[in-house]
């Protein structure tokens, strides 16, 4: 355990290993997206009440369990940086926050496109659009406070802070705006036949958010890579390997 | 016995006694302090009201004159403006004492950082939401709040701001380093007062309504406890990386 804490310390070590990583994470986050999408798109059977328009579900719903988690992942670096003080903790966290907002802005955007059919009308006060505009919000929050510190290392610690706060407060902006909206608005429109998809619907929604999964972790890796070589970029070895590549 | 051991002892004895008496001496040095200087800069304390005052006042020219439906709203906007309000003076927290040295000094005390602060942080309620609380029932008559909502009104705002000051303190203490931290303080805050906002707006409300009111207080009061425990650690570790940075 603590010597595979120490490893993690070493950027270098991080960067050859990730190396070998990247691949299988892009190869199987293709395969599954390729296939949840076609199967998904083309093969499941239409809703019975929304026909073709549930589709969306399978962009939707691995967005938004994508869009939670990345922001759980950004409080456990930034707790693994605050802790142990290792760098490529932030780097990682420094890559997945956008990444993050992103998710929640497609998560937002799908549900948005998919209130039109269901709901007739693009923005709903709903208990779950509300908490996601939220859970936007506090990424905007986290990504501007990093931005706005001339020291890199002061930004970090403030970024870690903020989503350590952020991931406290969720669940209880989570309870607190259902509870809200059961307060204020009967609930009118419920998803139906949630609770009772065939297999053929949520299997392709399985391997949709298994591909999602797949893809965040690749780029992830991607983009932490590429954060190393540009803060590591005064270091011997990152030197020996631009010149090797020259 | 006594006589022979000498001084010693007792030094020993003094050393031994002092963070004792040290951290209450440091406390109440630290909230009699921040009193003093908060009340010598009246207009500091005083702004938070008018800017209360003056947005509650913008909502009927906005909106409608018509006392049915500013009746039906005046909870929530009651609710947001003194929200606006609190957060307002928020930024002023720990400014001063970040641009004259002192909160350095704070840190350098042997007494826990977190303790100082949830005093600071004790002043700053005491002077801006307690004030708040109790100025809004006499706007809640000007928005024709409903009769028997007033009391509510005041108790979940006093409620209420107390876990705002807590809440806020945290983005001030992160943001106290930069030179224009002011909207990007309300970008962080904001998202953190929601929980805050329904609950406490929802307990006037439902004292409109009828409906139990201690529910909500309740709530209320549960997550004022939890930013009691929670923010002052929040709070020290972001002013320690500000003073830092």
């Amino acid at each position: 355990m603590w010597a595979f804490i120490n490893k993690l310390r070493s950027p270098k070590w991080f960067y050859t290993l990730s190396a070998r990583l990247q691949p299988w994470f892009w190869a199987a986050a293709l395969i599954l997206i390729v296939t949840g999408t076609i199967w998904g798109l083309a093969f499941a059977p239409a809703d019975y009440q929304q026909g073709d328009s549930f589709r969306i579900i399978y962009v939707h719903v691995p967005a938004a369990f994508l869009a939670q988690s990345i922001f759980v992942s950004l409080a456990v670096t930034g707790l693994v940086f605050m802790v142990w003080k290792i760098k490529i903790a932030d780097m990682a966290a420094t890559v997945m926050a956008p990444l993050g907002a992103a998710m929640t802005f497609i998560a937002l955007f799908s549900g948005a496109v998919w209130g039109v059919p269901t709901w007739g009308t693009w923005w709903m006060w709903d208990a779950r659009l509300t908490s996601m505009l939220i859970l936007l919000f506090l990424y905007l929050g986290v990504i501007a406070l990093r931005g706005a510190f001339a020291s890199r290392d002061s930004a970090s610690r403030a970024a870690s802070v903020l989503a350590m706060v952020g991931v406290i407060n969720i669940p209880i902006i989570k309870y607190s705006v259902d509870w809200w909206y059961t307060l204020h608005q009967p609930a009118t429109f419920t998803i139906t036949g949630r609770a009772a998809m065939p297999a053929e619907m949520w299997l392709p929604l399985l391997i949709m958010v298994l591909g999602f999964y797949s893809f965040f972790i690749a780029l992830t890796l991607m983009r932490t890579r590429s954060e190393i070589l540009r803060r590591e970029s005064n270091k011997r070895w990152v030197r020996e390997l631009a010149e090797e590549a020259h | 016995m006594a006589a022979s051991e000498g001084a010693l002892p007792k030094e020993v004895a003094v050393v031994h006694e002092e963070p004792r008496g040290g951290l209450a001496v440091a406390v109440w040095a630290t909230l009699k302090r921040d009193l003093v200087l908060l009340l010598r800069r009246r207009s500091e304390v005083l702004n938070p009201l008018v800017f209360f005052a003056i947005v509650i006042t913008l909502f009927p020219i906005g909106i409608s004159p018509d006392p049915a439906l500013l009746a039906a709203i005046a909870p929530g906007l009651l609710w947001v403006a003194a929200l606006l309000a609190a957060l307002l003076s928020l930024d002023s927290l720990f400014r001063a004492d970040y641009d004259d040295g002192s909160l350095e000094q704070l840190l350098l005390t042997p007494q826990p950082l977190a303790l100082l602060a949830l005093a600071k942080v004790a002043v700053h309620w005491l002077l801006t939401g307690l004030p708040l609380a109790l100025m809004a029932p006499v706007l809640g008559i000007m928005l024709a709040l409903p009769a028997g909502s007033y009391l509510v009104l005041a108790v979940s705002l006093a409620l209420g701001s107390a876990s705002l000051s807590l809440i806020g303190a945290i983005g001030a203490a992160l943001t106290v380093g930069l030179a224009r931290g002011g909207v990007l303080l309300s970008l962080l805050v904001l998202p953190l007062y929601i929980p805050v906002l329904i609950f406490g707006a929802g307990a006037v409300q439902a004292a409109i309504f009828g409906d139990g009111v201690l529910a909500h207080l309740a709530i209320l009061g549960a997550l004022l406890a939890l930013a009691l425990i929670l923010a002052p650690l929040a709070i020290a570790a972001s002013l320690r990386i500000s003073i830092n940075g």
